[in-house]
């Protein structure tokens, strides 16, 4: 086993997770806002972010969807030291991880039953800039608007359009993430 | 003047101590320890284990002791110390076939190989006060000899062979589990098998007596009872193959019902199933009728509108841990929606022309 | 119990996980009840243990955490889970709501506004708001999922016609995002307006009913009423006897045998810290 996989997990796993945490959950309460997260450091070309969050949320249960380039030998063995995630392709994933071009197209993944809305994918999406600009947000969690740098408009307006229903997205870059859950209204 | 009141955290301390105290009881008596408990009141370290649904003697026994004999209360101390276990994986599925029994009883027939034993059974000792137990409770050892070696198969099998009984094909899907999963509706039976071995020994005994009076009546002979003890296994992954881990006490019941049949099933009879942790038989003769009575739909039979067939109802309300902790949280103040209840009935009472007193009188 | 021999704020990491996973969906889906593998707490269902896992799943070590039951810090099952956190997580505790960056509360909302930093962790007893009128999960699912909410509509209209105004007095109904009809949890109605537009995160955790939900900061969340009947957020007609204020929600204090009785603000923290500034009621000594 390479020592990359076994290396860069937490190193003090309770209180690292809980700040992690929080940077993912106010991030998710607060479409837009973009937020440090730290702790993680996994092998290329994953990032510090998408390590961090990966080990804060993902365990034995929950079946993981490595897409395109992440899908590769060493962020394979470092998930599965780590977390134990056991990988799986798109329609039964509950954490997706990739590269926004690589997770497309957004119907292969579970967007929830209308008993169970909650039982849907979330998205990991490694993106190059993250950037409280671009396109305007509206929606719970939002004072009266916010912007964010998202990859495109088209597809987030769609799965807004499925509320209740949808996927949820994290975005990652670096050390940093913001996040985009359904309920957004993207203008 | 009036001064709000302070010191909760003074309030708990000394009341955290006072209730040591009591516990403890009079010091001129000898302190009760854990092997007292565990060896001469086995049958509450049974009742612990099963619905603490946590194998462990010894901290059943402590348990007990801590709850000065409160068994929901001891039960309540092993389950939240279970969820604090990690969980290592699950066992194979224990073969009850191959049990060691200390007591093995058909109702049904009259003879079976294997043979009828009656085992330490309290079922026809005369309900007399033993005085002499007061003052001493030594006794001679009970007459004793070679255990058998033959096999004791289960009786259902002989119906089985007959083809009067229901199949019940081996399955090997892992069950879900209900301390790791949210309860969700409809169960399926390996669900309501896992929270009836839970539940309440008075509230499943209750649920089991109402289906004898009438309400979702399902006409249960006792086909066999059997109690002993079974080996655990588990495969270890490193190993690739099963070892035995420790031997676990276990009370079986199976019930055989009557079937009239249904559109699908010839004429036949049918199955309810208990298996409870340790000594344990009134528990796991009121599991097999209850499963027995929830199995309705499956069968074809109709809706009674009975307690006892009702799985929703059956399950949310069984668990005594989750009842009696919300039972008795009508204790903690209210205070803050009571006044917003004494508001309104004013105001509707003003409205009314009803209430002749001032509702806002103030010292 | 010792904190050393459990883990940072008692639950184990795969539990936290699970219920952190439950939050953001629960945030994701504003209003909607996530179902969550609630686990046992060493405190009873019923006491708090759907507030208290949701807390041990937000709280990091360097959180200011606050708890109050009927408005108050000092109510015996505040001061208890209070110590299990202190013990457990080592966290940091207050009574003053501004300073506090996670507060869980049993049956009210603080007076003081929250602001953006903070959490609020609601207790909650029976989540589903339609239980009362369908005892049946698998029919209130189906409710829920089909947006039918007639019946509660129904039964509110009943109350006005039989009393002329709807008989909720705490508990009230209400509608998150005009799509799911949500329980507040028991806080008198008085608080239901400082649920909507609220600058704070707000969690719900229903230990034994195994179920979470939440509301983003600025979610928008109206109380169920009628046109000719508007939502009115009630308390007793007095101001607070201790420190005057005529804005804050009472509780009804017996102080002879006569039957006399005084009104003081049920939120012991604005109660104390308006008397620091120096205002005063009439019983105030």
């Amino acid at each position: 086993m390479q020592t990359q996989t076994l290396e860069g997990g937490f190193t003090a796993p309770a209180e690292q997770a809980a700040h992690a945490f929080r940077s993912v959950m106010e991030a998710m309460a607060r479409p837009g806002t973009i937020h440090d997260i730290a702790g993680a450091e996994p092998p290329a070309p994953l990032s510090r972010a998408a390590g961090a969050v990966l080990l804060t949320l993902c365990d034995t249960d929950t079946p993981l969807y490595l897409a395109g380039a992440l899908d590769c030998e060493a962020v394979r063995a470092w998930v599965s030291f780590h977390t134990g995630a056991p990988l799986t392709g798109p329609q039964s994933c509950m954490f997706a991880l990739g590269n926004w071009d690589a997770l497309a197209p957004l119907d292969a993944y579970p967007v929830g039953t209308s008993e169970y809305p909650d039982r849907s994918a979330t998205l990991i999406v490694e993106t190059p800039e993250l950037a409280a600009e671009g396109v305007t947000l509206k929606g719970p969690g939002i004072k009266d608007s916010a912007a964010l740098s998202l990859p495109e408009t088209a597809a987030f307006q769609a799965n807004a359009a499925l509320f209740p229903l949808g996927l949820d997205f994290i975005f990652t870059s670096g050390a940093r993430i913001a996040a985009l859950p359904r309920s957004t209204e993207v203008l | 003047m009036y001064v709000a009141v302070k010191g909760g955290e003074r309030a708990i301390e000394n009341a955290h101590a006072w209730l040591a105290e009591e516990r403890r009881g009079d010091t001129g008596v000898a302190e009760l320890d854990i092997a007292q408990i565990r060896e001469q009141l086995s049958l509450s370290v049974n009742r612990v284990m099963a619905e603490g649904s946590l194998y462990d003697q010894d901290l059943a026994a402590l348990a007990i002791k801590q709850a000065r004999g409160d068994l929901i209360e001891a039960i309540f101390l092993i389950r939240a110390y279970r969820t604090t276990l990690p969980r290592f994986g699950c066992s194979e599925a224990v073969d009850t076939g191959a049990m060691a029994c200390d007591r093995r009883i058909s109702a049904t027939f009259k003879d079976v190989p294997g043979g009828q034993v009656l085992g330490p059974t309290f079922d026809y000792t005369h309900r007399l006060l033993d005085f002499k137990l007061a003052a001493d409770g030594e006794v001679p050892p009970a007459p004793e000899r070679e255990a058998t070696t033959a096999p004791v198969p289960h009786v259902t099998g002989f119906l089985n062979r007959e083809g009067l009984i229901e199949e019940a094909p081996q399955d090997d899907t892992p069950p879900p589990d209900l301390t790791r999963e949210p309860l969700e509706m409809p169960a399926e039976r390996p669900l309501r098998l896992q929270a009836l071995t839970r539940a309440d020994e008075g509230f499943t005994l209750s649920l089991a007596y109402s289906t004898q009076r009438g309400y979702g009546r399902n006409h249960a002979f006792v086909g066999e009872l059997r109690i002993g003890t079974v080996p655990v296994e588990m495969e270890i992954p490193e190993l690739g193959f099963a070892i035995e881990i420790g031997e676990i006490s276990l009370t079986e019941c199976e019930t055989v019902n009557q079937f009239t049949g249904s559109k699908s099933e010839p004429p036949q009879f049918t199955r309810g199933y208990g298996l409870v942790f340790g000594q344990t038989e009134r528990k796991a003769i009121s599991m097999a009728l209850v499963d027995r009575a929830l199995r309705w739909k499956e069968l074809g039979e109709d809706d009674a509108g009975a307690p006892a067939q009702d799985a929703e109802f059956v399950l949310y309300h069984c668990d005594n841990i989750q009842a009696t902790g919300f039972l008795e949280h009508i204790k903690l103040p209210h205070y803050v929606d009571f006044q917003s209840e004494l508001e309104l009935v004013r105001k509707l009472r003003r409205e009314a022309g009803a209430d002749q007193s001032h509702a806002g009188g103030t010292s | 119990m010792t904190g050393d021999s459990y883990n940072f704020a008692y639950l184990d990491e795969q539990t936290k996980r699970m219920i952190r996973r439950a939050i953001l969906k629960g945030l994701a889906v504003p209003g909607y009840q996530v179902p969550f593998a609630s686990r046992e707490m060493p405190m009873p269902y019923g006491w708090g243990t759907g507030g208290v896992q949701v807390s041990a799943a937000v709280l990091t070590p360097e959180d200011r955490f606050k708890v109050i039951d009927q408005g108050a810090d000092d109510t015996t099952n505040a001061v208890s889970i209070r110590s299990f956190f202190q013990r457990t997580a080592g966290v940091e505790t207050t009574t003053a709501t501004e300073e506090a960056t996670v507060i869980q509360t049993r049956h009210r909302i603080p007076e003081a506004p929250l602001g953006e930093g903070q959490i609020l962790v609601y207790q909650v007893p029976i989540p589903e708001p339609l239980r009362f009128l369908e005892p049946r999960e698998s029919e209130t699912r189906k409710m829920h999922s089909l947006e039918e909410y007639g019946l509660m509509h129904v039964k509110l209209y009943e109350d006005i016609s039989r009393h002329g105004h709807i008989a909720t007095s705490y508990a009230y109904p209400v509608k998150v995002e005009a799509r799911y009809v949500m329980d507040p949890s028991p806080i008198p109605k008085f608080d239901n307006p400082k649920l909507n537009d609220c600058p704070a995160i707000q969690l719900f955790g229903a230990g034994r009913e195994q179920r979470i939900y939440a509301l983003p900061p600025y979610t928008r969340v109206t109380s169920l009423d009628f046109e000719d009947h508007p939502f009115e957020a009630t308390k007793a007609d007095h101001p607070c006897g201790l420190c005057g204020a005529g804005d804050s929600y009472l509780d009804e204090v017996i102080v002879d045998d006569a039957g006399g009785r005084m009104f003081v603000c049920s939120d012991t923290d604005y109660c104390e810290s308006r008397q620091r500034q120096s205002h005063r009621g009439k019983d105030a000594a």
